[in-house]
């Protein structure tokens, strides 16, 4: 395994002289900060995503650490959501698409030819941007994948993981006297908070999440906020997000991609009051590239 | 490569206007700090009543510059949610203007002690020579204010280490004032405005320094303050 040396020393030296760290645009590049981690939850290296002959993601290498919450940032176009669709195989969905590098998590290949994607999927949770609760029930949004992978022997212990799902997700309380309703007929924020906690009924270890509040309101957006803070007890998150407001106030870790690139990686608390790289900084205080 | 914090080039023109805005009032404050505090030294060197006088008068023009540059922080804050450089700027102009103010306050002081020791007839040069700790102070103040116009750290760095050279001649001139107040107990009215006088000069030099810590802030992201200045030189870890 070939492991990317962070650029850590010489980033420090160059901050110590007021000059931000210009990188380069050739296709060698390195990531400033730590994108790698000790015993880290998922753990990717020298990632190449293609979509045909375009290169989305090139030779990124990034840790994900236990119980935290990863913010991918960046401007559109820029990799971000490539990158987080990968850490589910949700690429292999794309003909076109092709993904190179080790993906391991808990030191598993994700991609291993024993790996069933379904399987993976359960472990590693997705909310989209844009809730697509099932035209089932409440009820049945949040039963179907403890079903399909039969983690209730009877219904007692289906009502049991359907309803702890649904407190997780901080919605029981809005919906318990009408569980057999259509999901499709709750709120905007109330359907993201349904498929939450339908990816948390089976239980997964990492959660991803698409832009999950942007197309909701600002107190719809503050609670599924609240709510990422609590999950990440129990989960480990990695968010993309338009929002840098979001990224700073949910995240412990911030990493910015650029062009493809994993340009910066740091403490959330460091990036946004002092980003190492010109580039990040150009972009959090939204300045030209 | 930069070595300033670039308040231009943000996709929000308005937000550029903004924050050159507030920086530009901070060096019209600074001016006007700058100006009180040399016109209190030449009232104070020359007995100049006159220039005591407009010294003493003058302040409320500092004081009014501070709540309005304050208010269009808070406006920036609330509406633009500033990052990274933008925010260190914003946070060190917030800083910076609270210790503009109180040199202010201190300018003032020597215009009203210089008015009161004019009344009684007496002048600060019977006691003791303030002239060195007066330049020591006006040029303190003057790198403070320049290293933060052009937001340049290495010169702060420098400009703090000027301080210890205030503190020693502070020191200096109280024991020669005690000595007069023990000679003659009938000077200790007036030496104790002299004394005060000295003081309000040494604090200004503290409130320079205190600039100059802000202006590494902006432009490095460290926090130098409380640091003693063998240290501040070290590189720092993450």
């Amino acid at each position: 395994m070939s492991i990317q040396q962070t650029a850590t020393a010489p980033a420090i030296a160059q901050t110590q002289t007021n000059q931000k760290i210009m990188t380069s645009t050739s296709d060698t590049y390195k990531t400033v900060g730590r994108n790698i981690i000790p015993n880290p939850k998922f753990s990717t290296r020298n990632v190449n995503v293609f979509y045909g002959d375009k290169q989305a993601i090139f030779d990124t290498s990034l840790d994900i650490g236990n119980n935290e919450v990863v913010a991918l940032i960046g401007p559109s176009g820029c990799g971000k959501s490539t990158f987080l669709r990968s850490l589910n195989r949700m690429n292999d969905t794309i003909p076109i698409c092709r993904v190179t590098g080790e993906f391991t998590l808990d030191g598993e290949d994700i991609y291993a030819k024993t790996m069933d994607p379904v399987l993976l999927r359960a472990r590693v949770g997705m909310v989209f941007q844009k809730a697509n609760p099932f035209p089932k029930s409440i009820y049945d949004n949040v039963a179907y994948g403890p079903r399909i992978h039969g983690l209730a022997s009877n219904n007692a212990e289906l009502d049991e993981i359907v309803i702890t799902s649904l407190e997780k997700a901080g919605l029981f309380k809005e919906v318990k006297d009408r569980l057999n309703a259509p999901g499709t007929g709750l709120s905007g924020g109330q359907q993201q908070r349904l498929c939450i906690a339908r990816t948390i009924a089976v239980s997964p270890e990492v959660i991803l999440m698409d832009e999950p509040a942007s197309a909701l309101d600002p107190i719809a957006t503050a609670i599924i906020e609240e709510l990422i803070d609590e999950l990440r007890e129990n989960f480990t998150i990695v968010i993309v997000t338009h929002s840098m407001q979001q990224a700073a106030r949910v995240s412990q870790r911030t990493a910015y991609f650029h062009l493809g690139k994993l340009i910066e990686v740091g403490k959330t608390s460091q990036i946004f009051t002092n980003p190492r790289c010109e580039l990040t900084e150009n972009y959090i205080t939204g300045k030209f590239g | 490569m930069h070595n300033e914090t670039p308040l231009k080039g943000h996709i929000s023109k308005r937000f550029d206007h903004e924050l050159e805005d507030i920086r530009n009032r901070v060096l019209t404050m600074g001016g006007l700090v700058e100006t009180q505090v040399n016109n209190g030294l030449k009232a104070l060197l020359e007995s100049d009543s006159a220039t005591a006088k407009i010294v003493a008068e003058s302040d409320y023009a500092i004081n009014s510059l501070e709540v309005e540059i304050d208010e269009r922080c808070v406006q920036i804050l609330a509406r633009r949610q500033p990052t990274a450089g933008d925010l260190r700027l914003v946070v060190a102009i917030i800083k910076t203007i609270t210790d503009l103010e109180r040199i202010g306050d201190q300018a003032e002081k020597l215009g009203i002690f210089e008015l009161e020791l004019i009344d009684e007839g007496a002048s600060s040069s019977q006691f003791v020579k303030l002239e060195h700790l007066g330049t020591l102070v006006s040029n303190i103040l003057h790198n403070a204010l320049d290293a933060f116009a052009r937001m340049n750290a290495e010169d702060a760095l420098l400009t703090i280490a000027m301080d210890s050279k205030i503190d020693g001649e502070y020191e200096a001139l109280q024991r020669q004032l005690i000595t007069h107040m023990m000679e003659d107990p009938r000077n200790i009215r007036n030496t104790l405005r002299v004394s005060w006088c000295a003081r309000a000069l040494e604090r200004i030099g503290d409130h320079a320094t205190n600039i100059c810590e802000y202006v590494v802030y902006l432009v490095q992201g460290r926090d130098v303050r409380h640091t003693d200045y063998a240290s501040l030189t070290q590189t720092n870890d993450d």
